[in-house]
């Protein structure tokens, strides 16, 4: 008698939490509704994938961002149809330009139903196709075996970025028999095999650095996303390479290391930008040309030789011309050049590079009192060491801390980028928190930024997440306001809020503990406050108002060079 | 518009560029909203079916552009696109094509 082969029977929505516990996904947050409750009643059953409960879909697709930028591992996001897929869409937009692997998982009307206007239909993969790396329309059950892996294979390869899976309400009820041995499935998705770096180019990169004068190294999100940033900081030390990092590959390398430069771009350093215009090559890592990086780019390095290392083809020669294009993993292409770059000690270099320095450092005005703009973010570091985690929302806050907080560690460092996403902290600082639980995870926000998203104060206080939410609260759209006054005629104009919310009691509603640090007697009074809230396990609000008058300066008006520094 | 042949526009420098590509539903608007978003306008298209079905091919004639290098950069990373080859200005496709959209 032969033996059956033995199969076993699953719905797609059995099958799709079964896909996804065997791609290692372990917290997913989402929201649930009538085109994904056949997913949800499966996702109950499981014993290996904890939900958190958003109180808003972007705040589900927030949390699983901050759960990714955290730890680089795809987190998983769920919303259902209509309404709930639109709410999903600036998450996955914000995570489009920052290449964030997450995936995205929505449920969609039945097939047989789609394109009547049925109740909360909405054309998700269309929506999509712009904001994501790519999305999938599941039409049969048995797709997902191969869809649900191939998602986190794309999410993961090359450069990464968000996936969507649109999965229609019948293909979730559909039951299909399957192979009881689950090795006979199509395996979970992992990156594809690195790119071969071409070693010509290699060759005349490693010539060109070995030969320059003044060469700067110029790294971006790619350095952090690729996990090379040891191999970023030792090429910049064995090839005497100042170094300058955008605001996305911040902590890259430790953003007080002898050789950094820090921040480059429309609020950097003076000094930053300065050495910018004298370099005579620039060794673009894993950094695609943002506007707010280069300024106006026909004047930006102006003197300088272009060699730029990126794994995605087409950020070579998109913005810039590069004289020498890598297409490839920027780690593999740093340990390729590394035994190819002369270890020297650019004594002039350097020596200018430190008189710049002293010549034209970031002033930070009032930086000793704790609770101005710069000294509260100065406080805060003093008060936590480099296991901290630091998110931002979107605004003047967010520029202080990128200038001022000693970044040190890569993924120490979550905040909207290329998008500018107000609302993005706190659900990202709730992800961050959830994945690495024994972390201190900091919010920095703004009173604008911290009321589009606050509702996620509930999945915080629900969830006890030790995020400490620092909320500067200028009762203004600051940054909005500080451009009205540069460069509008101070023609100040719906940016500054005639009512302002009682923080302190709204934190307090949603059951998170609050502290003002307003109501210290003086400085040592505030930095104790401040202390005892950082350290004390839990999440907390910690309140803080700031002058709407102060700005971020220096500042490089948008569209002028990066030499036309304000302020 | 009306007025112009099929040559006559081809001497405003078009280019023809083929695509092997996955064929279902949301092909199409993969590849075509990658020029729409960019403001950048497909002249001519054609697609049919190869084989089996299971791949397309698809025709686009484009205006020669500043921006046409990024264009098939960002083509050859969809997902569903299988190859791209780049073509000069004269193709037989649009050119047999043309009799049917003769007045
Ligand atoms: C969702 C969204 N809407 C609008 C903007 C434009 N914007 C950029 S910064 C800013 C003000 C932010 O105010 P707040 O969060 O209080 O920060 P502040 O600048 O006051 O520190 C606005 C409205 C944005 N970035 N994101
Ligand atoms: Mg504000």
């Amino acid at each position: 008698m032969t033996t059956q082969p033995k199969t076993i029977t699953l719905t797609g929505a059995q099958l799709a939490v079964r896909l996804l516990e065997r791609q290692g996904v372990r917290i997913v947050s989402g929201i649930p509704g009538g085109a994904i409750l056949p997913f949800y009643d499966a996702l109950s059953q499981s014993q290996a994938i904890r939900h958190v409960l958003a109180r808003h879909e972007q705040g589900a697709g927030f949390i699983a961002q901050g759960m990714t930028r955290a730890t680089g591992v795809p987190a998983v996001c769920l919303a259902s149809s209509g309404p709930g897929a639109t709410n999903l869409l600036t998450a996955i937009a914000d995570a489009k330009l920052d290449s964030i692997p997450i995936v995205a998982i929505t449920g969609q009307v039945p097939q047989s139903m789609i394109g009547t206007d049925a109740f909360q239909e909405v054309d998700t993969y269309g929506l999509t196709i712009p904001i994501t790396k790519h999305n999938f329309m599941v039409s049969s059950a048995h797709e997902l075996l191969e869809v649900i892996p191939r998602a986190f294979r794309l999410a993961l390869s090359g450069r990464p970025g968000p996936v969507l899976v649109d999965i229609p309400k019948d293909v979730q009820v559909q039951s299909i028999e399957l192979p009881a041995d689950e090795s006979a499935w199509p395996a979970p998705g992992v990156a594809d095999p690195l790119p071969e770096v071409p070693a010509e180019p290699l060759a005349i990169a490693a010539e060109m650095i070995n030969g320059a004068q003044r060469p700067l190294l110029y790294l971006g999100g790619g350095v952090v996303h690729s996990g090379a940033s040891l191999l970023a900081t030792a090429l910049a030390e064995k090839a005497s390479l100042p170094t300058v990092m955008t605001l996305m590959a911040l902590g890259a390398m430790p953003v007080d290391h002898p050789l950094s430069l820090s921040m480059l771009g429309m609020h950097a350093a003076r000094c930053t930008n300065l050495a910018l215009e004298e370099c005579d090559l620039l060794i673009a890592v894993g950094a695609r040309f943002d506007d707010r990086a280069t300024g106006k780019l026909s004047q930006f390095c102006p003197q300088a030789k272009i060699i730029h290392v990126d794994i995605d083809p087409s950020e070579l020669d998109k913005l810039k011309a590069a004289h020498v294009g890598l297409h490839g993993d920027v780690g593999q292409v740093l340990k390729g050049l590394l035994p190819l770059v002369k270890p020297v000690i650019r004594e002039e270099w350097l020596g200018r590079v430190a008189q710049l320095k002293r010549d034209f450092p970031l002033v930070m005005p009032k930086v000793e009192d704790s609770r101005s703009h710069y000294g509260l973010v100065k406080a805060v570091a003093d008060a936590l060491d480099d296991s901290a985690a630091i998110a931002t929302d979107v605004g003047q806050h967010q520029m202080w801390v990128a200038q001022a907080y000693p970044l040190r560690r890569p993924r120490q460092w979550l905040t909207s980028g290329g998008l500018g996403t107000m609302g993005f902290g706190v659900p990202a600082a709730l992800g961050a928190a959830l994945a690495e639980p024994e972390r201190t995870v900091v919010c920095f926000t703004g009173d604008g930024s911290l009321l589009m998203n606050i509702q996620e104060f509930a999945t915080l206080a629900e969830e006890e997440a030790n995020v400490k939410v620092v909320l500067m609260n200028n009762a203004s759209l600051g940054l909005v306001y500080q451009q009205q006054t540069l460069f509008y005629g101070e023609r100040t104009f719906a940016s500054k809020y005639k009512g302002i919310p009682d923080f302190m009691a709204l934190a307090k509603a949603f059951g998170l503990d609050a502290v003002d640090l307003d109501e210290a007697a003086d400085d040592a009074g505030a930095r104790a406050m401040l202390g005892e809230a950082l350290n004390r396990r839990g999440p907390c609000l910690i309140h803080v108002s700031i002058d709407v008058a102060e700005k971020v300066f220096p500042m490089v008006p948008p569209g002028a060079a990066n030499k036309e520094m304000i302020g | 518009m009306n007025a112009s042949t099929q040559s006559e526009r081809q001497a405003l420098a078009c280019t023809v560029v083929e695509l092997d590509v996955n064929n279902h539903a949301g092909v199409m608007s993969h590849v075509v909203g990658l020029f729409s978003r960019r403001a950048y306008n497909v002249e001519g298209i054609v697609v049919l079916p190869q084989g089996d079905g299971a791949t397309s091919r698809i025709w686009l004639q484009v205006n020669e552009d500043a921006r046409l290098e990024q264009m098939i950069k960002q083509v050859e990373k969809l997902e569903d696109v299988l190859a791209v080859r780049r073509h000069g200005n004269q193709h037989p496709v649009f050119e047999r094509l043309e009799e049917f959209t003769r007045a």
